[in-house]
Parts: structure tokens; C-alpha cells; sequence
């Protein structure tokens, strides 16, 4: 049926080595993308969504929060560098 | 391409097309292994070890579509700008890095009963070699930056810098090759292919490409959804950091 | 014009000033070309078959070891970013400071092989077409390290990731270097094809290379 000859040994390796290798590589692909799906999902239920996204049932706590995480942060990171020179 | 530049549009169509194209590729390379092993003989020349250019084939050419891949994305990076480049060339290096591995592998061990070697420093093995330095060196430069847009483009600049280089290193190698080793040298099959053992490498070669875009198309959704994430929990963070102050 | 001469002579100063880090590059290649035989023994005439290659790999990597040279220091006390927003455009300024690594790392380097040539019995004939492959080669050895400085800048480990990166582009020059050299040694061949080879990959490199450097180096100070 299936004659692979005398180097058989080998044919079966190179396949065994493809199998394994694209096997690998598939299942590191899907599990990466699960992940990724799932840590979104995780975010979405704790009320963290995107701009775009459609907004969550309370709006206006997500009017106050973001004026504001969009401001100060940036505050925070443009006086880390100046400060830092001016002391050096 | 620019109306796949909307991320949420790309994610749809990659929604729309896993499915299908996953049954694609399992029909396909079922038809494929079955031809591979079953039907096609053995040549006159290697026996059965012929089988290994099966998979050992398509792997190389996918190895160097790959590249060429990342090329034309660099290219989208670098001169169009176009929002998904980036993401395309970083999730096709290390599918372009296992096909080139797989190539090195299978090469070798087609090698062996047919040399006598496990390794022989020949133009074919060895440029597939230096291919995957090439892949490693992208692959090991994005893991290095941590700031994304930066890592876009300097990888996108090396994808280049790559393969303007190929052509150069091929040329080279196939000098050195002749060089050192004046006898011939083993080509796939022989000087000509039999047509017997073309169907079975061609349905493997397509069988292996639409695996390439599969596992792509899903590698660059994880990437946009990743980078989603990333943000959202930026957002978290300073949210925390509000509710604290 | 003046402006670049400027950049070019205070580039070279510093590298001879500090001294250093041009002094590990020869020591280094003066390592590689003593470990060898200790490795392979002491047979001369498989060191003399050898030895153009051992002559051009030291000099790959003790290129390498000193790339990181060529950009780091102005990146982390912010001349780089002065010279971006200079007059110069920047790929000149890449290109020019390529060119200081030529001239104090690349040609020393040079200089030194035929002497560690001695080391591995290198005929004396050759020394010739060991000096002129070298010095054609080397400029490429220069600006192509300049691509991987200007991509790695800043990073942790980038010496590390500067050889990965830069040595499949050295495989041409590695090449063609060798056999600009060995015909003397192994057969009748000319070594005036893979010379002019050589020499055409440095021009393109001195060419090309300042853009792509240019290019990385916009990428690190945005």
C-alpha cells in the first residue's frame, strides 16, 4: 500500500518535522488571536470601550472620565523630560 | 487595498473568510498529502525520497513569498502609508521564518540519503539559510522596539534594506557555490520534473499558500485586536490613576 | 561643504581621542586570528589555504563590535538631534559619519591584516590583493554597519542585534573579499572580477546606505 522505500526513515521525518512545525505555528496563531479576543472581551464587560464603539449605559461618566484622562496624563509625561533636564 | 485600510473593515472581511478558507485548506492539502503519498512514484533517480519535495518545495517557495510580502508591506509602511502595513509585515515574518525553517529541515533530510550529509553548504541551502538570518534579524528588531510606530518603521526599512539585498546575496552564493564545488549539483528532481510528480507538488504548493494567507489573515486580526487592547488598557490605567487622585 | 568637513574632522578627532574603542577593534581582530590556529592546529599549509577567510571574518566582526560607535554616542547626549535640524540634511550627516568610521576603524583594520597575514602564513605575495580587496571592501563594511547602528539606536543589547541584522548583508562583501584575495593561493583564476564586484558594492553602499540610515534614524528621534 503505502511502499516508502528504503529510506523510509526519513520520509517520515521531513513529514513528521512539516506536521509538527505547521502544527505549531497553527495553533500559536489561533491561541494568540483566542487571547486576544478574549482579554477584549474582558475589557468590554468592565465598561473600557473605544471611542467608536457604541457607548455603555451611563454616559455621562464616560464624558467626565475622558476630558480629563486625555488631559492630565499628557500633563504628567510632557513635565517628566523638562523636569528631569532642568535638574541635571 | 485602501478600502481594506479601515481596520473594523479588514477584521469583517478576515470574520467573513477564515471560515471558508480554512475548509479550503484542509480540502486542498488532504488532496494534496494523499497524492504526495499515495499516487505519485517514485523517480528513477531518488526512489521514494522524491516525496520529500513535497513539502520540502512548497516550504522554500513560501519561505521567499514571505519576504516578498514583507517587501511590498515595507513598501506600504514606508511610502503610501497605508494603516495595516505595518501589521502585515509583522505578523508574516515568523509564518515566512517556520516555512523557511521547514525548507532548511526537510532540505536536509532529503539530503541524506542523497549526499550522504545531513548539511551541504550548497547555493540553494544556504540562501534559504541566510533568508532565515534575514527573518530573525525582523523578527528579533520588532521585539527590541517597544514603541510601535517606531517599530513599524525601522522594520520596515530593514524589510527593504533585505531584500535589495537578496538578489545581491543570491548572486553571491551561487558564485561561492561554483567557486568551491565544481561538480553539479543536485537539482529537485533532476533537470526535468516529471509530469507525474508535478500535480501532487502544485496542489501541496496551493494547499500551502492558502495556509500562508489563513494563518496571516488570523496573525494580523490578533495584531489589531492586540493593539485594541493595548489601548484599553491604557485607558484603564489612567482611569485608576484618576479615580486614586 | 564646510559644514560636512567640520562634522567628518570632529568625528574623526573624537575616535582618535578616545582611543579606545578603535584600539578594541584591532585587538579584537588580533584575538580572532590567534584563537584560530589554536583551534585548527598548526598545520601552516591549511592555514595559508584558510587564511584570507580568517582575515575577512575577524575584520567582519571586529567592524561589528565597533558599529555601535558610529551614531550612539551623539544619540545620548542629543547632538544627533542638533544635526538633524542642522544644515546638513541628515542623510549626509549618515553618510558622513560612515565615512569617520572608515577612516579610523575600517582602514586600521586594513592596515593590521597583512600582519596577522604573518600569523597564518599568508603568502607575502598576496599581501598586495589582500590590502587592495580590503580597502575596496571595507568602505561597505562601514556603511552598511551605519544601517544597523541607525536601526538599533538606543536599544537594549543593540550590539547583539546590530550583528544579527548587519552579517546577512555582509555575506556578499565576505565573498567576494575572499576571492579578491585567494586566486594567489588556490588557483589561476583573476581576482580582478571579484575585486571590481567589490568595488561596486561599496559605491552603492557609500550611496545608498546614508538614505536608509537617514530614514532609521528619523524613525528613533520622532
Amino acid at each position: 500500500m503505502l511502499d516508502l522505500g528504503t529510506h523510509a526513515s526519513f520520509i517520515i521525518a521531513a513529514y513528521g518535522v512539516t506536521f509538527i512545525a505547521v502544527g505549531a505555528l497553527v495553533l500559536a496563531t489561533i491561541e494568540d488571536d483566542r487571547k486576544q479576543r478574549r482579554k477584549l472581551a474582558e475589557l468590554e464587560r468592565l465598561g473600557i470601550r473605544r471611542r467608536s464603539a457604541k457607548a455603555p449605559a451611563s454616559p455621562t461618566v464616560k464624558t467626565l472620565a475622558k476630558p480629563k484622562a486625555t488631559r492630565a496624563p499628557a500633563k504628567r509625561k510632557a513635565a517628566g523630560p523638562r523636569g528631569g533636564k532642568a535638574r541635571s | 487595498m485602501i478600502s481594506l485600510a479601515n481596520p473594523t473593515r479588514f477584521l469583517n472581511l478576515v470574520d467573513r473568510v477564515v471560515p471558508w478558507l480554512s475548509a479550503l485548506v484542509v480540502i486542498v492539502l488532504g488532496i494534496g498529502l494523499y497524492l504526495s503519498l499515495f499516487v505519485a512514484p517514485p523517480d528513477y533517480q531518488q526512489g521514494e525520497t522524491v516525496k520529500i519535495m513535497f513539502v520540502h518545495v512548497p516550504s522554500a517557495w513560501l519561505g521567499m513569498f514571505g519576504y516578498i510580502l514583507i517587501a511590498i508591506a515595507a513598501l506600504g509602511t514606508l511610502i503610501w502609508r497605508h494603516p495595516l502595513a505595518d501589521v502585515a509585515a509583522k505578523t508574516a515574518a515568523p509564518i515566512g521564518a517556520t516555512f523557511t525553517f521547514i525548507a532548511l529541515v526537510t532540505g536536509s533530510l532529503w539530503g541524506k540519503p542523497m549526499w550522504g550529509t545531513y548539511w551541504v553548504w550548497d547555493a540553494r541551502l544556504t540562501s534559504m539559510l541566510i533568508l532565515l538570518l534575514l527573518y530573525l534579524g525582523l523578527i528579533a528588531l520588532w521585539q527590541a522596539i517597544d514603541e510601535p510606530g517606531r517599530a513599524g518603521r525601522a522594520a520596515a526599512i530593514l524589510g527593504l534594506v533585505g531584500a535589495i539585498n537578496i538578489p545581491i546575496i543570491k548572486f553571491s552564493v551561487d558564485w561561492w557555490n561554483t567557486l568551491h564545488q565544481p561538480e553539479s549539483i543536485f537539482r529537485a528532481g533532476g533537470p526535468t520534473i516529471d509530469p507525474s510528480l508535478l500535480t501532487p507538488l502544485f496542489v501541496m504548493a496551493i494547499g500551502f499558500t492558502a495556509l500562508f494567507v489563513l494563518l496571516h489573515l488570523i496573525a494580523m486580526r490578533a495584531e489589531i485586536l492586540r493593539r485594541r487592547v493595548h489601548a484599553l488598557q491604557q485607558t484603564q490605567v489612567e482611569r485608576a490613576a484618576l479615580a486614586e487622585a | 561643504m564646510s559644514a560636512g568637513l567640520a562634522l567628518l574632522a570632529r568625528d574623526v578627532r573624537l575616535a582618535w581621542r578616545e582611543g579606545g574603542a578603535v584600539g578594541v577593534a584591532l585587538g579584537f581582530y588580533l584575538i580572532v586570528v590567534v584563537i584560530t590556529p589554536l583551534g585548527l592546529g598548526p598545520d601552516l599549509n591549511l592555514l595559508a589555504r584558510i587564511a584570507p577567510g580568517i582575515l575577512w571574518v575577524g575584520l567582519l566582526l571586529a567592524a561589528l563590535l565597533s558599529a555601535g560607535r558610529i551614531f550612539d554616542n551623539d544619540y545620548e547626549d542629543g547632538t544627533l538631534d542638533v544635526l538633524a535640524t542642522g544644515p546638513l540634511p541628515l542623510s549626509v550627516v549618515a553618510g558622513l559619519k560612515c565615512l569617520a568610521h572608515w577612516l579610523t576603524t575600517g582602514i586600521p583594520l586594513v592596515l593590521l591584516a597583512p600582519v596577522l597575514g604573518l600569523l597564518l602564513n599568508l603568502p607575502m605575495g598576496t599581501f598586495p590583493s589582500l590590502m587592495l580587496a580590503m580597502l575596496a571592501g571595507t568602505p561597505a563594511v562601514s556603511f552598511v554597519a551605519g544601517i544597523g547602528a541607525s536601526l538599533t539606536l538606543g536599544l537594549r543589547r543593540s550590539g547583539l542585534l546590530l550583528a544579527l541584522l548587519v552579517v546577512p548583508l555582509y555575506v556578499p562583501i565576505l565573498i567576494f573579499g575572499v576571492s579578491a584575495v585567494t586566486p594567489y593561493v588556490s588557483g589561476p583564476n583573476s581576482t580582478w572580477p571579484p575585486f571590481f564586484i567589490l568595488c561596486a558594492l561599496s559605491l552603492a553602499s557609500v550611496v545608498l546606505a546614508p538614505l536608509a540610515a537617514a530614514a532609521a534614524l528619523r524613525t528613533a528621534l520622532r
